[in-house]
């Protein structure tokens, strides 16, 4: 073996060692990272963390005692074409806080649809709006109201 | 656990590992940007709000306080209303926030970066009282359209910033210049980019008051996400939409400015009084400018029971848009008779003022203390609903809260 060869050998040997230790450390190095990530190694097990997601789902027309659950909607004929049609940009809330006639849903909704985006609502203008005064009539208020839902506390001085 | 919970955390440990450190802060930071981000509904923690604050709509979120808590000279933000027209932006940078003054009626446009605006103009620093053009919209009769606010839409914090008029005048404003409007980052429901959610403003005249602040700081320290942070513009005793918030552009108009609910029936009333219910075309709305003249008692809260024979101590705030209060008023007899209490004055102009008062009750039974303030004008508080408006604003009626003697 001459000398040429035999510094090639070892130089070989040395490339085959420290790719070893190269791939050790990287494999060590990307294990300690996902440590880092997840700690509890859950890609092996059975992961029940990302499991546990689809109970949110099921129960998006949930109805009980009366309410529709996601919305808070009073259950009555029409309820679902309000859900499906007035609860994409804004919350319920926005609705069961308002108080109008027919006329003025109409109008509002020819609000909406100007300057909101709101789509052409078809025959379910008709069914919506029925809901809304039924569910959610107007209700007389006089020019000031009598104080109700008073919390009474005793007050120490 | 949730998954947007699992992703945060394990997106939080990431960040750490590649910066190598813990980051201070870092779970609160993020938790607030994913919640937003998600529209979560737990508004309290979210918002940093007291948790017997009303949220009367969760998209956009609108959320009121109640009277008793709003006792605090200088509101503090738990208990400060939150009233948005769109939904919150996310991911603001401020260190690259830039401020963009344009319009017809601008000299010259310029763009400010957050420190050119804290570090080229003059700071300044006021209690500066603002109300929802409908706060107390659900008392009118018939209804009006909107958000339900009752009386909790209203806030007089410490707002730190410089005046909008120094920075107009650095960019220059023509001689034809009436009216500013101001836009905004944050988005319409709708989700379409192109529409804007609201951008109102104010005439010059309001513009260029000493108190029309661009502020970065509420209460001295920067301004809460939900309030406005970066920068909003804090317009005293107007309407509180006028202080827009998330502010990125400013145009000096030559005409009244015509953005997102500055038209129509937004935030307008009946050039002339009309009856309950009428209908009112869009050409005879005006546009509301300075709210005003009320008060409100913040202690006690409503429903206290006290004992026949002990002296109850009252306390809470009044104040009149663009006035002062000259005078305040109490009755527990419905009207009937009325006292007068003091009334302090402004720490500055355009905060509320506080009043106190001590009442003796003639005998046991069910009262009610009606507050009155009246504005150096001699006007007061109606104790019915003010003029019927088809928004339902400006209800300015005296605030009442209930007391048992026994």
């Amino acid at each position: 073996m001459t000398k040429e060869e035999e510094f090639k050998k070892f130089a070989k040997k040395l490339y085959h060692l420290m790719a070893l230790i190269f791939s050790i450390f990287m494999v060590a190095g990307g294990a300690m990272i996902y440590y880092n990530y997840d700690p509890n190694f859950s890609v092996f097990k059975n992961n029940t963390e990302t499991l546990v997601i689809t109970p949110e789902e099921i129960d998006e027309n949930l109805i009980e005692n009366g309410i529709h659950v996601r919305t808070g909607l009073v259950e009555g004929s029409g309820l679902m074409a309000v859900v499906n049609n007035c609860t994409n940009c804004h919350s319920a809330k926005l609705v069961t806080q308002n108080r109008m006639s027919a006329e003025r849903w109409n109008e509002t909704i020819k609000w909406m649809q100007e300057t909101q985006n709101l789509w052409d609502l078809g025959d379910n203008q008709e069914i919506i709006v029925n809901y809304l005064v039924t569910n959610y009539p107007v209700t007389e208020k006089g020019r000031r109201e009598n104080l109700t839902n008073i919390e009474w506390y005793d007050l120490e001085n | 656990m949730k998954r947007r919970d699992f992703v945060r955390k394990t997106t939080l440990s990431s960040l750490a590992t590649l910066i190598g450190a813990e980051i201070v802060f870092g779970s609160n930071l993020l938790e607030g940007y994913n919640l937003l981000a998600v529209q979560d509904p737990d508004p309290f923690k979210m918002f940093n709000k007291n948790k017997e604050m009303i949220v009367l709509n969760d998209k956009p979120w609108n959320i009121e306080a109640q009277a008793h808590l709003l006792d605090n000279k200088i509101t503090p933000n738990t208990a400060m209303f939150i009233r948005n027209n769109g939904l919150v932006p996310e991911g603001i940078d401020a260190k690259n926030w830039t401020l963009t003054i344009d319009g017809e009626s601008v000299v010259t446009q310029k763009t400010y970066t957050l420190d050119d605006l804290k570090s080229k103009f003059e700071q300044h620093t006021y209690q500066l009282t603002l109300e929802c053009g409908g706060n107390g919209r659900n008392e009118f009769n018939p209804p009006a359209k909107g958000n339900q606010w009752t009386v909790g839409a209203v806030h007089c914090a410490t707002w730190t910033g410089i005046r909008l008029r120094d920075v107009l005048e650095d960019a220059g404003i023509k001689n034809n210049a009436v009216y500013i409007g101001y836009h905004s980052a944050d988005l319409h429901l709708s989700g379409d980019p192109k529409k804007e959610p609201i951008s109102r403003g104010a005439p010059m005249i309001k513009s260029l008051q000493d108190e029309t602040l661009l502020a970065f700081k509420m209460n001295g320290k920067d301004i809460p996400l939900i309030h406005g942070y970066p920068l909003r513009l804090v317009a005293g005793g107007w309407p509180a939409s006028v202080s827009g918030k998330w502010v990125n552009r400013i145009s000096i108009r030559n005409k009244v400015h015509d953005g997102t609910k500055m038209t129509g029936t937004a935030y307008r009333v009946p050039c002339e009084p009309v009856a309950p219910g009428e209908k009112v075309k869009d050409e005879d709305m005006c546009i509301i400018e300075s709210m005003p003249v009320k008060s409100i008692i913040t202690y006690p809260k409503s429903g206290a029971i006290i004992q026949d024979g002990t002296s109850l101590k009252i306390r809470g705030h009044a104040w009149a848009g663009e006035l002062e209060v000259s005078k305040m008023e109490y009755s527990i007899d419905f009207g009937a008779t009325w006292k007068d209490c003091p009334i302090e004055k402004p720490v500055n102009r355009l905060a509320w003022q506080h009043f106190s008062a001590s009442i003796d009750f003639p005998k046991k039974g069910y009262y009610e203390i009606w507050a009155r303030a009246t504005d150096t004008q001699g006007i007061a508080q109606p104790m019915l609903l003010p003029g019927w408006n088809p928004k339902g604003y400006l209800n300015n009626a005296c605030h009442r809260i209930a007391i048992k003697v026994t």
